[in-house]
Protein backbone atom coordinates (compact mmCIF):
# COMPACT_ATOMS: atom_id res chain seq x y z
CA UNK A 1 0.00 0.00 0.00
CA UNK A 2 1.74 3.28 -0.73
CA UNK A 3 1.38 6.40 1.19
CA UNK A 4 0.72 9.84 -0.35
CA UNK A 5 3.77 11.71 0.39
CA UNK A 6 4.27 15.39 -0.52
CA UNK A 7 7.56 16.46 -0.65
CA UNK A 8 9.26 19.99 -0.41
CA UNK A 9 10.16 19.78 -3.93
CA UNK A 10 6.70 19.32 -4.97
CA UNK A 11 5.12 22.11 -2.78
CA UNK A 12 7.65 24.28 -4.33
CA UNK A 13 7.07 23.02 -7.74
CA UNK A 14 3.00 23.28 -7.75
CA UNK A 15 3.93 27.38 -5.88
CA UNK A 16 6.15 28.31 -8.59
CA UNK A 17 4.45 26.80 -11.58
CA UNK A 18 1.66 28.98 -10.62
CA UNK A 19 3.06 32.01 -10.17
CA UNK A 20 5.51 31.46 -13.49
CA UNK A 21 2.17 30.77 -16.05
CA UNK A 22 0.61 33.65 -13.99
CA UNK A 23 3.23 35.68 -14.72
CA UNK A 24 3.53 34.92 -18.30
CA UNK A 25 0.33 35.01 -19.33
CA UNK A 26 0.52 38.67 -17.36
CA UNK A 27 3.60 39.46 -19.80
CA UNK A 28 1.49 38.72 -22.38
CA UNK A 29 -1.61 40.59 -22.05
CA UNK A 30 -0.39 43.72 -20.13
CA UNK A 31 -0.58 46.60 -22.41
CA UNK A 32 2.09 48.52 -20.77
CA UNK A 33 5.44 47.31 -21.46
CA UNK A 34 6.79 48.31 -17.60
CA UNK A 35 4.00 45.74 -16.35
CA UNK A 36 5.01 43.18 -18.97
CA UNK A 37 8.60 43.33 -17.80
CA UNK A 38 7.99 42.96 -14.16
CA UNK A 39 5.94 39.88 -15.06
CA UNK A 40 8.79 38.42 -16.69
CA UNK A 41 10.85 39.30 -13.29
CA UNK A 42 8.00 37.11 -11.36
CA UNK A 43 8.40 34.21 -13.98
CA UNK A 44 12.45 34.77 -13.54
CA UNK A 45 12.60 34.21 -9.97
CA UNK A 46 9.97 31.37 -9.57
CA UNK A 47 12.01 29.99 -12.01
CA UNK A 48 15.09 30.58 -10.65
CA UNK A 49 13.52 28.65 -6.91
CA UNK A 50 12.48 25.47 -9.27
CA UNK A 51 15.84 25.51 -9.85
CA UNK A 52 17.07 25.41 -6.74
CA UNK A 53 14.56 22.42 -5.70
CA UNK A 54 15.87 20.57 -8.87
CA UNK A 55 19.59 20.99 -7.38
CA UNK A 56 21.19 23.32 -9.04
CA UNK A 57 21.88 26.08 -6.69
CA UNK A 58 24.42 27.60 -9.21
CA UNK A 59 22.05 27.97 -11.55
CA UNK A 60 19.47 29.68 -9.42
CA UNK A 61 21.79 32.20 -8.20
CA UNK A 62 23.29 32.42 -12.15
CA UNK A 63 19.35 33.10 -13.28
CA UNK A 64 18.54 35.50 -10.05
CA UNK A 65 22.02 37.42 -11.24
CA UNK A 66 22.14 37.08 -14.56
CA UNK A 67 18.63 37.37 -15.87
CA UNK A 68 16.99 39.25 -13.33
CA UNK A 69 19.55 41.38 -12.29
CA UNK A 70 21.33 42.31 -15.84
CA UNK A 71 18.96 41.21 -18.66
CA UNK A 72 15.72 42.43 -17.10
CA UNK A 73 17.08 45.82 -16.21
CA UNK A 74 18.48 46.24 -19.57
CA UNK A 75 14.88 46.42 -20.77
CA UNK A 76 13.78 48.81 -18.05
CA UNK A 77 16.53 51.09 -19.33
CA UNK A 78 15.62 50.16 -21.97
CA UNK A 79 12.08 50.96 -21.98
CA UNK A 80 12.67 54.49 -20.15
CA UNK A 81 14.57 55.44 -22.33
CA UNK A 82 11.87 54.83 -25.10
CA UNK A 83 9.27 56.18 -23.23
CA UNK A 84 7.64 54.87 -20.65
CA UNK A 85 4.24 55.69 -21.46
CA UNK A 86 4.22 54.31 -24.72
CA UNK A 87 1.17 51.42 -24.86
CA UNK A 88 0.89 48.94 -26.94
CA UNK A 89 -2.62 49.11 -29.62
CA UNK A 90 -4.85 46.58 -28.48
CA UNK A 91 -6.48 46.79 -32.23
CA UNK A 92 -5.80 43.65 -34.59
CA UNK A 93 -4.64 45.11 -37.94
CA UNK A 94 -4.64 41.39 -39.62
CA UNK A 95 -8.28 40.03 -39.95
CA UNK A 96 -8.10 36.77 -37.73
CA UNK A 97 -4.91 36.99 -36.23
CA UNK A 98 -5.82 36.33 -33.33
CA UNK A 99 -7.99 33.40 -33.89
CA UNK A 100 -5.29 31.78 -36.00
CA UNK A 101 -2.52 32.48 -33.38
CA UNK A 102 -4.54 30.63 -30.31
CA UNK A 103 -4.91 28.09 -33.30
CA UNK A 104 -1.27 27.81 -33.26
CA UNK A 105 -0.86 27.91 -29.97
CA UNK A 106 -3.29 25.28 -29.19
CA UNK A 107 -1.46 23.06 -31.73
CA UNK A 108 2.54 23.64 -30.74
CA UNK A 109 1.42 22.67 -27.29
CA UNK A 110 -0.29 19.65 -28.02
CA UNK A 111 2.94 18.47 -30.36
CA UNK A 112 5.24 20.03 -28.02
CA UNK A 113 3.88 17.90 -24.65
CA UNK A 114 3.20 14.38 -27.09
CA UNK A 115 7.31 15.30 -28.10
CA UNK A 116 8.65 16.22 -24.90
CA UNK A 117 7.12 13.50 -22.74
CA UNK A 118 8.24 10.74 -25.39
CA UNK A 119 12.23 11.87 -23.52
CA UNK A 120 10.81 11.33 -19.87
CA UNK A 121 11.84 7.45 -19.77
CA UNK A 122 11.82 5.53 -16.33
CA UNK A 123 12.44 6.98 -12.89
CA UNK A 124 13.81 10.25 -12.26
CA UNK A 125 17.00 9.63 -10.84
CA UNK A 126 17.48 12.84 -9.01
CA UNK A 127 21.16 14.77 -9.39
CA UNK A 128 22.23 14.87 -5.96
CA UNK A 129 23.80 11.64 -6.17
CA UNK A 130 26.11 13.61 -9.10
CA UNK A 131 26.31 16.56 -7.16
CA UNK A 132 27.64 15.06 -3.93
CA UNK A 133 30.31 13.12 -5.92
CA UNK A 134 31.73 15.90 -7.29
CA UNK A 135 31.97 17.40 -3.62
CA UNK A 136 29.23 19.84 -4.53
CA UNK A 137 26.82 21.40 -7.70
CA UNK A 138 29.44 24.25 -8.05
CA UNK A 139 32.88 21.62 -8.28
CA UNK A 140 30.92 19.48 -10.63
CA UNK A 141 29.57 22.14 -13.32
CA UNK A 142 33.44 23.36 -12.86
CA UNK A 143 34.91 20.37 -13.51
CA UNK A 144 32.76 19.88 -16.68
CA UNK A 145 32.92 23.63 -17.96
CA UNK A 146 36.67 23.14 -18.12
CA UNK A 147 37.26 19.75 -19.33
CA UNK A 148 34.44 18.87 -22.07
CA UNK A 149 32.99 22.04 -22.89
CA UNK A 150 36.37 23.91 -22.47
CA UNK A 151 35.96 24.71 -26.22
CA UNK A 152 32.50 26.13 -26.04
CA UNK A 153 33.32 28.23 -22.77
CA UNK A 154 36.44 29.86 -24.76
CA UNK A 155 33.85 30.89 -27.54
CA UNK A 156 31.66 32.25 -24.93
CA UNK A 157 34.52 34.45 -24.02
CA UNK A 158 34.85 35.73 -27.93
CA UNK A 159 30.57 36.05 -28.01
CA UNK A 160 30.87 38.47 -25.37
CA UNK A 161 33.41 40.06 -26.65
CA UNK A 162 31.35 40.50 -29.62
CA UNK A 163 28.56 41.40 -28.15
CA UNK A 164 30.02 43.69 -25.93
CA UNK A 165 32.07 45.65 -29.30
CA UNK A 166 28.37 45.42 -31.52
CA UNK A 167 26.61 47.00 -28.64
CA UNK A 168 29.14 50.39 -28.25
CA UNK A 169 29.10 50.20 -32.35
CA UNK A 170 25.39 50.32 -32.62
CA UNK A 171 24.59 52.58 -29.64
CA UNK A 172 26.54 55.74 -31.50
CA UNK A 173 24.54 57.58 -33.77
CA UNK A 174 25.65 58.11 -37.53
CA UNK A 175 27.38 61.07 -38.27
CA UNK A 176 25.63 62.64 -41.12
CA UNK A 177 27.84 65.65 -41.55
CA UNK A 178 31.23 66.00 -41.64
CA UNK A 179 32.84 66.99 -38.62
CA UNK A 180 33.51 70.93 -38.39
CA UNK A 181 37.00 70.96 -36.91
CA UNK A 182 39.39 74.29 -35.79
CA UNK A 183 40.51 73.94 -39.62
CA UNK A 184 37.35 74.59 -41.27
CA UNK A 185 36.06 77.22 -38.79
CA UNK A 186 38.99 79.30 -39.32
CA UNK A 187 38.58 79.01 -43.31
CA UNK A 188 34.78 79.95 -42.54
CA UNK A 189 36.10 82.97 -40.32
CA UNK A 190 37.94 84.02 -43.22
CA UNK A 191 35.47 83.76 -45.59
CA UNK A 192 33.42 85.63 -43.94
CA UNK A 193 35.59 89.07 -43.69
CA UNK A 194 36.06 88.88 -47.37
CA UNK A 195 32.96 88.70 -48.36
CA UNK A 196 31.26 90.57 -45.69
CA UNK A 197 33.76 92.31 -43.89
CA UNK A 198 33.28 90.74 -40.57
CA UNK A 199 35.47 90.91 -37.86
CA UNK A 200 37.29 87.39 -37.53
CA UNK A 201 39.09 87.69 -34.15
CA UNK A 202 37.14 86.98 -30.88
CA UNK A 203 34.76 89.24 -29.91
CA UNK A 204 34.96 91.80 -27.30
CA UNK A 205 35.27 91.35 -23.06
CA UNK A 206 32.07 91.65 -21.26
CA UNK A 207 33.26 95.13 -19.34
CA UNK A 208 35.05 95.67 -16.39
CA UNK A 209 33.95 98.72 -14.27
CA UNK A 210 34.32 99.91 -10.78
CA UNK A 211 31.22 98.79 -9.69
CA UNK A 212 30.03 96.27 -12.23
CA UNK A 213 32.12 93.22 -13.41
CA UNK A 214 29.48 90.43 -14.29
CA UNK A 215 29.38 88.68 -17.55
CA UNK A 216 26.14 90.56 -18.00
CA UNK A 217 27.20 93.81 -18.19
CA UNK A 218 28.11 95.08 -22.10
CA UNK A 219 31.65 96.80 -22.83
CA UNK A 220 31.78 100.47 -23.65
CA UNK A 221 32.98 102.00 -27.03
CA UNK A 222 35.21 104.77 -27.33
CA UNK A 223 32.26 106.55 -28.21
CA UNK A 224 30.54 105.85 -25.10
CA UNK A 225 27.98 103.65 -26.64
CA UNK A 226 27.46 99.64 -26.18
CA UNK A 227 29.42 97.23 -27.71
CA UNK A 228 26.56 94.61 -28.86
CA UNK A 229 28.71 91.46 -28.71
CA UNK A 230 30.08 92.11 -25.67
CA UNK A 231 27.67 90.08 -24.10
CA UNK A 232 26.06 86.65 -24.92
CA UNK A 233 22.76 86.68 -26.85
CA UNK A 234 21.00 84.80 -24.57
CA UNK A 235 21.46 86.21 -21.36
CA UNK A 236 20.60 89.05 -23.25
CA UNK A 237 17.35 87.59 -23.77
CA UNK A 238 17.30 86.51 -19.79
CA UNK A 239 18.41 89.82 -17.81
CA UNK A 240 17.84 93.75 -18.34
CA UNK A 241 21.63 94.28 -19.55
CA UNK A 242 22.85 97.96 -18.13
CA UNK A 243 23.02 100.96 -20.92
CA UNK A 244 25.58 103.14 -21.62
CA UNK A 245 24.62 106.01 -19.78
CA UNK A 246 23.84 103.69 -16.65
CA UNK A 247 27.45 102.57 -16.57
CA UNK A 248 29.00 106.51 -17.42
CA UNK A 249 26.62 107.89 -14.09
CA UNK A 250 27.89 104.68 -12.24
CA UNK A 251 31.36 105.72 -13.03
CA UNK A 252 31.10 109.40 -12.93
CA UNK A 253 29.63 108.11 -8.99
CA UNK A 254 32.80 106.49 -8.16
CA UNK A 255 34.83 109.30 -9.28
CA UNK A 256 33.03 111.84 -7.39
CA UNK A 257 33.46 109.19 -4.29
CA UNK A 258 36.86 109.02 -4.63
CA UNK A 259 37.31 112.46 -5.40
CA UNK A 260 35.93 113.69 -1.92
CA UNK A 261 37.58 110.27 -0.05
CA UNK A 262 41.00 111.90 -1.59
CA UNK A 263 40.15 115.00 0.22
CA UNK A 264 39.72 113.70 3.41
CA UNK A 265 42.91 111.54 3.84
CA UNK A 266 45.77 112.50 5.87
CA UNK A 267 48.99 113.75 4.59
CA UNK A 268 50.77 110.70 5.58
CA UNK A 269 48.47 108.29 3.03
CA UNK A 270 48.79 110.91 0.36
CA UNK A 271 52.16 110.39 0.61
CA UNK A 272 52.12 106.78 0.48
CA UNK A 273 48.82 107.46 -2.00
CA UNK A 274 51.80 109.35 -3.97
CA UNK A 275 54.33 107.23 -3.88
CA UNK A 276 52.61 104.20 -5.36
CA UNK A 277 51.14 106.64 -8.02
CA UNK A 278 54.83 107.67 -8.70
CA UNK A 279 55.32 103.69 -8.81
CA UNK A 280 52.47 102.87 -11.81
CA UNK A 281 53.70 105.75 -13.58
CA UNK A 282 57.43 104.43 -13.97
CA UNK A 283 56.05 100.72 -14.74
CA UNK A 284 54.09 102.61 -17.73
CA UNK B 1 7.82 14.56 -11.88
CA UNK B 2 9.94 15.21 -14.65
CA UNK B 3 6.70 14.94 -16.86
CA UNK B 4 5.22 17.83 -14.64
CA UNK B 5 8.35 20.12 -15.29
CA UNK B 6 7.96 19.01 -18.87
CA UNK B 7 4.50 20.31 -19.09
CA UNK B 8 5.78 23.42 -17.29
CA UNK B 9 8.06 24.18 -19.67
CA UNK B 10 5.55 23.46 -22.66
CA UNK B 11 3.15 25.58 -21.32
CA UNK B 12 5.38 28.84 -20.94
CA UNK B 13 7.26 28.08 -24.16
CA UNK B 14 4.06 28.74 -25.69
CA UNK B 15 2.41 31.40 -23.82
CA UNK B 16 6.32 32.98 -25.38
CA UNK B 17 5.07 32.01 -28.88
CA UNK B 18 1.55 33.06 -28.19
CA UNK B 19 3.04 36.74 -26.99
CA UNK B 20 5.17 36.23 -29.52
CA UNK B 21 2.99 36.69 -32.33
CA UNK B 22 0.14 38.72 -30.83
CA UNK B 23 2.42 41.53 -29.53
CA UNK B 24 3.59 44.71 -31.75
CA UNK B 25 5.63 46.59 -29.15
CA UNK B 26 9.08 45.26 -30.16
CA UNK B 27 10.30 44.97 -26.33
CA UNK B 28 7.49 43.04 -24.95
CA UNK B 29 7.86 40.56 -28.39
CA UNK B 30 11.87 40.89 -27.26
CA UNK B 31 10.85 39.63 -23.56
CA UNK B 32 8.57 36.77 -24.56
CA UNK B 33 11.69 35.54 -26.71
CA UNK B 34 13.16 35.57 -23.13
CA UNK B 35 10.54 33.57 -22.01
CA UNK B 36 11.04 31.47 -24.34
CA UNK B 37 14.56 30.98 -24.05
CA UNK B 38 13.82 30.18 -20.02
CA UNK B 39 11.33 28.00 -21.09
CA UNK B 40 13.95 25.67 -22.48
CA UNK B 41 16.12 26.37 -19.56
CA UNK B 42 13.77 24.63 -17.44
CA UNK B 43 13.39 21.37 -19.44
CA UNK B 44 17.16 21.16 -19.55
CA UNK B 45 17.37 21.56 -15.90
CA UNK B 46 14.63 18.66 -15.28
CA UNK B 47 15.58 16.88 -17.49
CA UNK B 48 19.47 17.31 -16.03
CA UNK B 49 17.53 15.33 -12.71
CA UNK B 50 15.95 13.31 -13.99
CA UNK B 51 19.00 11.63 -15.61
CA UNK B 52 21.27 12.20 -12.90
CA UNK B 53 23.71 14.03 -15.06
CA UNK B 54 25.11 17.71 -15.03
CA UNK B 55 25.14 18.61 -18.71
CA UNK B 56 21.85 19.67 -18.70
CA UNK B 57 22.87 22.36 -15.94
CA UNK B 58 25.77 22.95 -18.20
CA UNK B 59 23.50 23.36 -21.12
CA UNK B 60 21.02 26.02 -19.53
CA UNK B 61 24.23 27.87 -18.49
CA UNK B 62 25.35 28.50 -22.15
CA UNK B 63 21.68 29.51 -22.83
CA UNK B 64 22.25 31.91 -20.16
CA UNK B 65 25.53 33.83 -21.75
CA UNK B 66 24.08 33.80 -25.07
CA UNK B 67 20.85 34.79 -24.19
CA UNK B 68 22.94 37.89 -22.07
CA UNK B 69 24.76 38.98 -25.32
CA UNK B 70 21.50 38.60 -27.44
CA UNK B 71 19.74 41.01 -25.75
CA UNK B 72 22.16 43.36 -25.63
CA UNK B 73 22.77 43.20 -29.31
CA UNK B 74 18.48 43.43 -29.84
CA UNK B 75 17.57 46.17 -27.63
CA UNK B 76 20.73 48.31 -29.22
CA UNK B 77 19.17 47.26 -32.44
CA UNK B 78 15.58 48.34 -30.59
CA UNK B 79 17.25 51.48 -29.63
CA UNK B 80 18.77 53.01 -32.95
CA UNK B 81 15.11 51.79 -34.59
CA UNK B 82 13.52 53.56 -32.08
CA UNK B 83 16.00 56.91 -32.75
CA UNK B 84 15.27 56.90 -36.79
CA UNK B 85 11.28 55.40 -36.51
CA UNK B 86 9.75 57.26 -33.07
CA UNK B 87 8.60 54.03 -32.26
CA UNK B 88 9.03 50.43 -31.36
CA UNK B 89 5.81 49.07 -32.91
CA UNK B 90 7.13 46.25 -35.09
CA UNK B 91 4.21 47.28 -37.49
CA UNK B 92 6.34 50.46 -38.26
CA UNK B 93 9.12 48.59 -40.30
CA UNK B 94 7.26 48.38 -43.59
CA UNK B 95 9.79 50.70 -44.73
CA UNK B 96 11.70 47.44 -45.05
CA UNK B 97 9.75 46.04 -47.77
CA UNK B 98 10.58 46.10 -51.19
Amino acid sequence: MSILVITGTEVVFWICAVLAILGAIGLISFSKPVYSALCLALVMISLAVIYASLGAPFLMAVQIIVYTGAILMLFLFVIMLVGVDSTDSITETLKGHRVAVGLAGVGVLALLVLGVLQGVVGQGLGVDVTNTAAGGNVQGLAELIFSRYVIAFEATAALLITAAVAAMVLAHPEQIKKKIGQKERAEERLQAFTSSGKHPGPKPNSGVFARHNSIATPALLPDGSVAENSVSEILASRVTIATGEQLWEAHDEVLLALETADGELDEDEDEDLDEADDKEGSDD
Amino acid sequence: MTSLYAVLAVILFTIGLIGFLIRRNALVVFMCVELMLNACNLLFVAFSSHHGVLDGQMAAFFVMVVAAAEVVIGLSIIVMITRTRRSTSVDAENVLKG
